[in-house]
């Protein structure tokens, strides 16, 4: 009998391989982040950052292109210091979860289309650049593995046995859990637009629109876009973390190798995030008069172009991610709390319901094409609105004093008018 | 002091206006800063590439360098006014009777730990003839301790050194030699 091991082997193969590059980029891309990262926070605070790690035993500096090798040769070396009071199992199991949590997310999320590869046994179809192709539930499947990283960072606090890594896993699951709902909420609205939790269609189908759903959407944007900022705990959502009151939170513990892992799933989660912004708002791989038509054959230049634009435009929004930590001071947490539940919450609810109003009645909105740009108008009138009664009914409360009348509460109505002074007793 | 107390003035925090509820001139004012500095001139210097402009090497405090007078000997007469001054106490001199007609004193040893010093420039200030002065001599570096005290010859010829670059603060100041 005679098999066809070609048929057999190649479905298996191509996977192995771009989970291989896939694992190998993103480390790699971690790595250089983190010198992006330093210098954008050298140059916002006019200084030079890192450009001294070059090529060594030479003088060559190269930008500091050598940084992250270097920064990654000190964490090897770095004594890996296990503290006497933790429980060693969760203590360990903590980075490992996080960080296989944070690259299993990227099973599903396409980094392009696909490449017009005719391989033997593919039976001539074209790599899709997704690991994990046709998987029916990738939006949902990209929440159940966020929600575990809320536990790697739980069980890191837990475990450290510390008082401030412990105050760290309880805020960053009090803030995980409460942002998922607006990122929810967020993502929903693009699910409606959509029709499928598959993350490349919902690139085709803005692609085939020509619209993106930012344009369409402006308020699921905008709560998805705060929501994803909370749930990577960047600035000014970094409460899990928060150097200056928790000498870093739930990693406070840890060095060496276990810290890396942390640090790497949490550059891991920007990417993720980023990923997702670009995605299911920006677009993906589509730009206006670059990559049409979308559903095309594509040939090995359109299909590079594509994988470059959407590679582009996540790296802008990293960028984006960076500036902003610099921006903003940090929300402090009940802000964050009432952010998430009395502005975030009821303007993705807004959200939904415009976009669910939206494409009911598309018919009634007139022909495919005006009709469309009706619904634009509509997403960013709606957005308009909420955004103002958000503001109106719930603004962001700074004085964090405790009020006057409630410390001294009068004790009866004294008669010379003295209303509310402290008595003398 | 408890907060009722008479002197306590509790203040009200100025009131939002829409925009500020919106978040909106918050939101821009933060990106307009952080952008405009991403892309302003560097402050931080290279340094071993590029030397740091000091703005006055005159009134600079680096290295110490012993002046020399017009006939190349050292200008010092070993008064200790500089080592009273010291208040980090690392100036040490030696002085015995000067081989020369216009002073009583010379020093034969005079050593600075350099270490030591913290670069007061109160040595400078103290010495009545202007002899020992600090030099704008910033990167200052030694591979023991030893090399790093530096006696008389080693600071006179930090003096040849710097000498052309740096005239003596007394020409410029009138001079009281």
């Amino acid at each position: 009998m005679d098999i066809d091991w070609t048929a057999l082997m190649a479905p298996l193969i191509v996977p192995l391989v771009k989970i291989l590059v896939l694992i190998f980029a993103l480390l790699t891309a971690a790595a250089y982040l983190v010198l992006l990262e330093r210098w954008m926070a050298a140059w916002i605070q006019d200084r030079r950052g890192p450009n001294r790690v070059g090529i060594p035993l030479t003088k060559l500096h190269m930008f500091g292109l050598g940084q992250p090798l270097a920064d990654g040769l000190k964490f090897i070396f770095k004594e890996e210091y296990t503290p006497s009071h933790v429980d060693k199992a969760l203590f360990i199991l903590a980075p490992i979860s996080i960080l296989a949590a944070a690259i299993a997310v990227f099973a599903v999320v396409p980094f392009g289309y696909v490449l017009p590869l005719d391989l033997p046994g593919m039976d001539g179809q074209p790599i899709e650049l997704i690991v994990a192709p046709g998987l029916d539930v990738g939006m949902i499947y990209v929440f159940a593995l966020s929600s575990i990283a809320v536990y790697g960072v739980i069980l890191g606090g837990w475990a450290s046995n510390n008082k401030y890594g412990f105050l760290g896993g309880l805020r960053s699951s009090a803030q995980l859990i409460a942002y998922e709902i607006p990122l929810a909420l967020g993502i929903l609205g693009v699910i409606l637009a959509t029709g499928s939790l598959r993350l490349d269609r919902s690139i085709l189908e803005q692609a085939n629109s020509v619209v993106w759903n930012v344009l369409v959407q402006p308020l699921g944007f905008s709560v998805f876009l705060v929501a994803a900022f909370a749930e990577a705990a960047r600035l000014p959502f970094d409460l899990p973390e928060c150097e200056q009151e928790l000498i870093g939170g739930y990693h406070t513990e840890y060095s060496g190798m276990k810290l890396l892992l942390f640090l790497i799933a949490e550059f891991l989660h920007m990417v993720v995030a980023s990923f997702l912004i670009v995605i299911l708002f920006l677009g993906g791989w589509h730009f206006w008069g670059m990559t049409v038509p979308a559903e095309a054959a594509v040939t090995w230049p359109e299909a590079l172009l594509r994988v470059a634009v959407l590679l582009v435009k996540v790296l802008l929004v990293i960028t984006f991610f960076m500036v902003v930590r610099w921006s903003w001071p940090r929300f402090r947490f009940d802000q964050l709390m009432s952010l998430a539940w009395k502005v975030m919450l009821p303007l993705g609810l807004v959200n939904l319901v415009a976009v669910a109003a939206v494409y009911e009645y598309s018919a009634a909105l007139g022909a495919p094409g005006e009709g469309l740009w009706r619904g634009v108008a509509i997403g960013w009138g709606v957005a308009l609105v909420a955004w103002i009664a958000a503001a109106v009914l719930a603004p962001l409360h700074t004085d964090n004093r405790p009020r006057l009348e409630a410390m001294n509460p009068p004790q009866f109505e004294p008669e010379d008018g003295l209303r509310g002074q402290p008595q003398a007793r | 002091m408890k907060s009722d107390h008479p002197d306590v003035k509790w203040i009200e925090e100025p009131k939002l206006g829409l925009a500020g509820k919106m978040y909106l001139p918050l939101f821009v004012q933060g990106l307009t800063t952080t952008t405009k500095h991403l892309f302003s001139r560097k402050v931080t210097v290279d340094y071993p590439e590029v030397r740091p402009k000091i703005d006055n090497p005159l009134i600079y405090r680096g290295v110490h360098r012993l002046n020399k007078d017009a006939e190349g000997r050292v200008k010092c007469v070993a008064c200790f006014l500089c080592a009273t001054a010291c208040p980090a106490h690392c100036i040490d001199i030696v002085g015995i009777e000067s081989p020369w007609p216009d002073r009583e004193k010379y020093p034969q040893s005079f050593t600075i730990d350099e270490l030591r010093c913290i670069y007061c420039g109160m040595c400078e200030e103290a010495c009545p003839v202007d002899a020992i002065e600090l030099t704008s001599l910033f990167d200052l570096t030694g591979r023991s301790r030893e090399e790093m005290i530096f006696d008389k010859e080693k600071l006179l010829s930090v003096y040849d050194q710097t000498k052309d670059a740096e005239p003596m603060m007394s020409d410029s100041l009138g001079g009281t030699l």
